[in-house]
Parts: structure tokens; C-alpha cells; sequence
């Protein structure tokens, strides 16, 4: 899959990028310097309000970049947020929600077209959930919601999805299920890139994207994943569990901004 | 018995103040459900409190009620936004300072003598006292109202449901604020006349929460928001004609009684295990 990923396309291309919200003084992250192609599974590890929410924004494009150069296909970027921060209680069946996908192709005063409502229904059996679509979106379990979500962004047919911590929250079963999806979609030529805070998922992507308000690390695994890369990600220092073992990164809370 | 029902309705003023409070209920159906699922009932309640100087102001130099409420809105929209710039404020602080100073300001004024139309009747409004014109007033923010809604309802599902991925989809969240709140002074604005400034708010935000008690799907919600809404209106009416209580008054106290009914049909439908239903 690595070989097939950097032979395929372009989709995400940011050159010194960095990014700055109104009023604020110093950048909220700096030396963006990677590429996402076709295929690629990118994840991106950093702390707690280390930027990764603002790169996403950069990329949908809800962000201009403060300085350098960005360029992502405009309006093909989906975003699938993390499930546990959905709203549960909202009036809507999984068909609806992935039905949402569609709004990005129609303007603010139109109905989705019939395609459309065909298209959300075979994304959802896509995703293993065509008997469930007529179920609310609130009593599905953690996993089912997390894959109704990448059914959203499977209607909005971007090429390039950004998953925020997809894999927090979910049992081991529901985990395996959408690691398959994931692989399925990145077999497409789907680039995707993953928000998380899980070494050993960082390790099994194909690159892996470190920021800590600045990039600290762009490559392979095995390049970004030094100690000294994670200690610059993390600003803390390892506690290592053996000589050359992995490592145990300090504690961290779930509520970044 | 059959008295007991067809009284009221020999009523001119009875029937008029029942088809005002029906079209309310469609706007209030629609409209209301966005309102309650945005988080807004508490921007809902202060738009109609900021009205008040402006209402007293038109009552006192004789002008329309439609435009003292208009400039009462303005004021007050203006006031939140320049509060809101002060350090250490934070948004719900500044909302509050600046409706209650001007609810007090209004207060203040509608208890000068000079106030014809009595500040009680701007508090409280005059269902009974509906003219046709606000009839035809009401009829056409009803239809426009549904038809707004019934345009944008899709990308509304989709911003209101998910607002951090909405600028993914191509859809700002702060144009999704702007409208609700445009749409919202529109709405208190017409229903003000009818239900005074007080009790408006029972009417926009009232129906829609207890549908949402009780139902799992928007169209639906709306649908059952509506019907609460007129079927309490009738219901308020009759108890105002029979008791002798305030129109107004008592209209609230059925929409109270709906909500109640709602709280308590979805505890006996939750006790007896089998949920709300799950698929619909």
C-alpha cells in the first residue's frame, strides 16, 4: 500500500504553511512542510491543543493560511469529528446524517437530489450499517456512529477525509471493523489523515505528521517516531519501560480545543 | 355541554384570537424546533425582553407597535454587540446586562401616565384585541416563514447537527446564527401584538419543547409543535372564556400543561421499557 501511495496524486500539498487566528499574537502553529498523496494513511500526533484541530481547519479551508503555501482540492476535504463529541440528541436517522454529505454539492436553498439519497443509502452498506439506516443517529453504539460519519464523507465523495481521533472510545471489535474500512478507503486512493493521541496507531501509518505548534516531524514512521521526535512533540520527557521498548508518554485529558 | 363549546365561538373576538394564535403555532412549529435543538431558547426570551422600551416608546409618541418593536430589537442587538466588546464579558453576561437594563428602562417608561395602551397590555398582550390586519400580517409571516425553512432545512439539519464539520461542507455556522436570529426578531416581533412581551416566548419556545419530548425526527417534531401549539391556543382560550382568566395567561398555562403532559407521557413510554420508539 506505502509503494501505491507515493506514486498516487497529490491531494494535499502545504509548503511553510502557518496559520494564525484573528487578534492573536503568535502563530497557533508554524512550518507546515508535507504532502498527502493518493492512497496515503498520514497520522497526525501531537499534545493537546498542539494544532491539530487548526490544521484541519487549514485544510477545509475555514482557516486561510497566515503564510506560505497551501493547496488542497477546495470543497473535496471532508472532515469526520469525533463521534463521542456528536450530538446525540438530534432528530436524525443515520440515513439523514449521511445524507449531509450532500449539502456540499448543493447550494443553501436546495433539496438533495435523488442520487443523492441513493448515493447516502449505498454508502451506508458500504460501511456495514444498510440495516441500520433507518435508526437514530443517538441510539447507535460509539463504533456504528463513528462509521456513519465516514459514510457522510463517502456521500460528500472527498478524496480526502480527516479523522479526528477516529479510534477513541471504541471497543476492540468496533476498532478492527473500521481499521478495515480505513484500509479499504486508503485502497481507493483516498488520502486519509488521522488525528491521535495512539503511538501505536501513529506507528501503523504510512506517514506520520508530529506538531506541537510547530512541525516537529513529517516522514515514516520509523523516522518521526524517534525518541527525540515524540520528546519534542510531547515537550515532555520519556519514561521508557525497557532499554529499547517502546515508550509511555505522560498522561493526558481528552478536552483539547 | 354543547354550550359550553360553541359559546366562545359566537364570539367574533374568540375566533379571531384562535386563528392568531394558529398561525403563531406554525410559525412557532417551525420555527420553534430550530430554536430549541440550536441551544437559543435564552437569545429567544432576551430578543423579546430588548423590545420592551421600544414598545412603550411607540405606545407613548403613537406610532406603531411593528416599528417600536423593531427599534427596541436594534437597540437592543446594538447594545449586546458593544457590551459584548468589553474585557472579561463574556457573551451570556452582556446579553443579560443589556436586556435587563433595557426591560427595566421599558418598565420605567410604561409606568408613565402618558402610556395609553397601559403597560400591562404590553407585557401581556392583547390576544382578544387582534385586528384583521394583524391577522393578514400574521398569515403572511406564517406562510413566508415555512417557506424559508422549508428552502434551507437541509443545510439547517446539517450545521445545526454538526458545526465544527460545516465549513467542510460548505456551510458557515455564522450565517446559520444570522438567519435563526433574523428569522427569530421577525417572529417576536409579529407575535408580540398577540401575546405581549412576557408570554411570547411560551409560544415560540413552548410547543417545540415538548415535541421534542416526544418525537425522534424533525419533520415530525415540527409537525406535532404545531399541532401543540394550536390545540393549547383553543384550549387556553376556552379556559379564558369559561374561568374569566387573562387570554394570554391562559394560553401559557396550556402550553405549560402540554410540556407537562409531554415530560410525562415520555417517563410512562421510558418506565415501561420500550423506549421512545428506535426506528420510525
Amino acid at each position: 500500500m506505502r509503494d501505491r501511495g507515493l506514486s498516487g496524486a497529490v491531494l494535499a500539498d502545504a509548503d511553510d504553511v502557518s496559520a494564525r487566528y484573528p487578534g492573536a499574537g503568535v502563530p497557533a502553529l508554524a512550518s507546515l512542510t508535507f504532502a498527502v498523496r493518493a492512497g496515503e494513511r498520514v497520522a497526525v500526533l501531537g499534545p493537546n491543543g498542539g494544532g491539530k484541530t487548526t490544521l484541519f481547519r487549514l485544510l477545509t479551508g475555514e482557516l486561510p493560511a497566515a503564510g506560505g503555501r497551501l493547496e488542497v482540492p477546495a470543497g473535496r476535504v471532508a472532515i469526520v469529528p469525533q463521534t463521542d463529541r456528536s450530538r446525540l440528541d438530534y432528530p436524525v436517522s443515520a440515513l439523514d446524517v449521511a445524507l449531509m454529505g450532500a449539502v456540499s454539492r448543493t447550494r443553501w436553498w436546495r433539496r438533495p437530489a435523488r442520487a443523492d439519497r441513493a448515493l447516502a443509502r449505498t454508502s451506508l452498506e458500504r460501511v456495514g450499517l444498510g440495516d441500520l439506516a433507518r435508526v437514530t443517529f443517538g441510539d447507535l453504539s460509539g463504533g456504528q456512529r463513528q462509521r456513519v460519519l465516514v459514510a457522510r464523507a463517502l456521500v460528500q465523495d472527498a478524496p480526502l477525509l480527516l479523522l479526528d481521533e477516529p479510534f477513541s472510545g471504541l471497543d476492540a471489535p468496533s476498532a478492527e471493523r473500521l481499521e478495515r474500512l480505513l484500509a479499504e478507503l486508503a485502497g481507493e486512493g483516498r488520502g486519509l489523515l488521522m488525528a491521535t493521541h495512539d503511538l501505536e496507531q501513529a506507528r501503523a501509518a504510512d506517514l506520520v505528521l508530529c506538531v506541537n505548534r510547530v512541525q516537529v516531524a513529517f516522514g515514516p514512521p520509523a523516522a518521526a517516531l524517534t525518541r527525540e521526535e515524540i520528546e519534542r512533540t510531547y515537550g515532555a520527557a520519556l519514561v521508557p519501560l525497557d532499554d529499547d521498548g517502546p515508550a509511555l508518554l505522560p498522561p493526558h485529558h481528552h478536552d483539547h480545543a | 355541554m354543547i354550550d359550553w363549546l360553541t359559546d366562545p365561538l359566537a364570539q367574533r373576538i374568540v375566533l379571531r384570537g384562535i386563528a392568531e394564535l394558529t398561525l403563531l403555532g406554525v410559525v412557532s412549529g417551525a420555527l420553534g424546533c430550530w430554536v430549541v435543538l440550536a441551544g437559543r431558547s435564552y437569545s429567544a426570551e432576551s430578543l423579546a425582553h430588548a423590545m420592551l422600551p421600544g414598545l412603550v416608546v411607540a405606545s407613548l409618541l403613537g406610532f406603531s407597535l411593528l416599528l417600536g418593536g423593531a427599534l427596541g430589537l436594534l437597540a437592543g442587538a446594538l447594545g449586546i454587540a458593544l457590551v459584548g466588546r468589553l474585557p472579561r464579558l463574556d457573551g451570556d453576561v452582556a446579553v443579560s446586562v443589556v436586556i435587563t437594563s433595557l426591560f427595566g428602562l421599558g418598565v420605567l417608561l410604561g409606568l408613565a401616565p402618558e402610556v395609553p395602551a397601559g403597560l400591562s397590555d404590553l407585557l401581556f398582550g392583547d390576544v382578544l384585541g387582534v385586528t384583521d390586519a394583524d391577522l393578514v400580517l400574521t398569515a403572511a409571516l406564517a406562510v413566508a416563514m415555512t417557506a424559508v425553512l422549508a428552502l434551507v432545512h437541509h443545510s439547517l439539519l446539517a450545521v445545526g447537527f454538526d458545526r465544527l464539520s460545516a465549513p467542510a461542507l460548505g456551510r458557515s455556522p455564522a450565517a446559520f446564527d444570522v438567519l435563526l436570529a433574523l428569522l427569530l426578531a421577525l417572529a417576536t416581533l409579529v407575535a408580540v401584538q398577540a401575546l405581549g412581551n412576557l408570554l411570547v416566548v411560551a409560544m415560540l419556545i413552548g410547543p417545540a419543547a415538548s415535541a421534542r419530548l416526544l418525537c425522534r425526527r424533525i419533520v415530525p417534531m415540527m409537525a406535532l409543535a404545531t399541532a401543540i401549539a394550536a390545540g393549547a391556543s383553543v384550549a387556553g382560550l376556552y379556559l379564558s372564556y369559561h374561568a374569566e382568566l387573562a387570554a394570554g395567561a391562559s394560553v401559557t398555562l396550556a402550553l405549560v400543561a402540554a410540556f407537562v403532559l409531554a415530560s410525562l407521557i415520555r417517563a410512562v413510554v421510558r418506565a415501561s421499557g420500550t423506549a421512545v420508539p428506535v426506528r420510525s
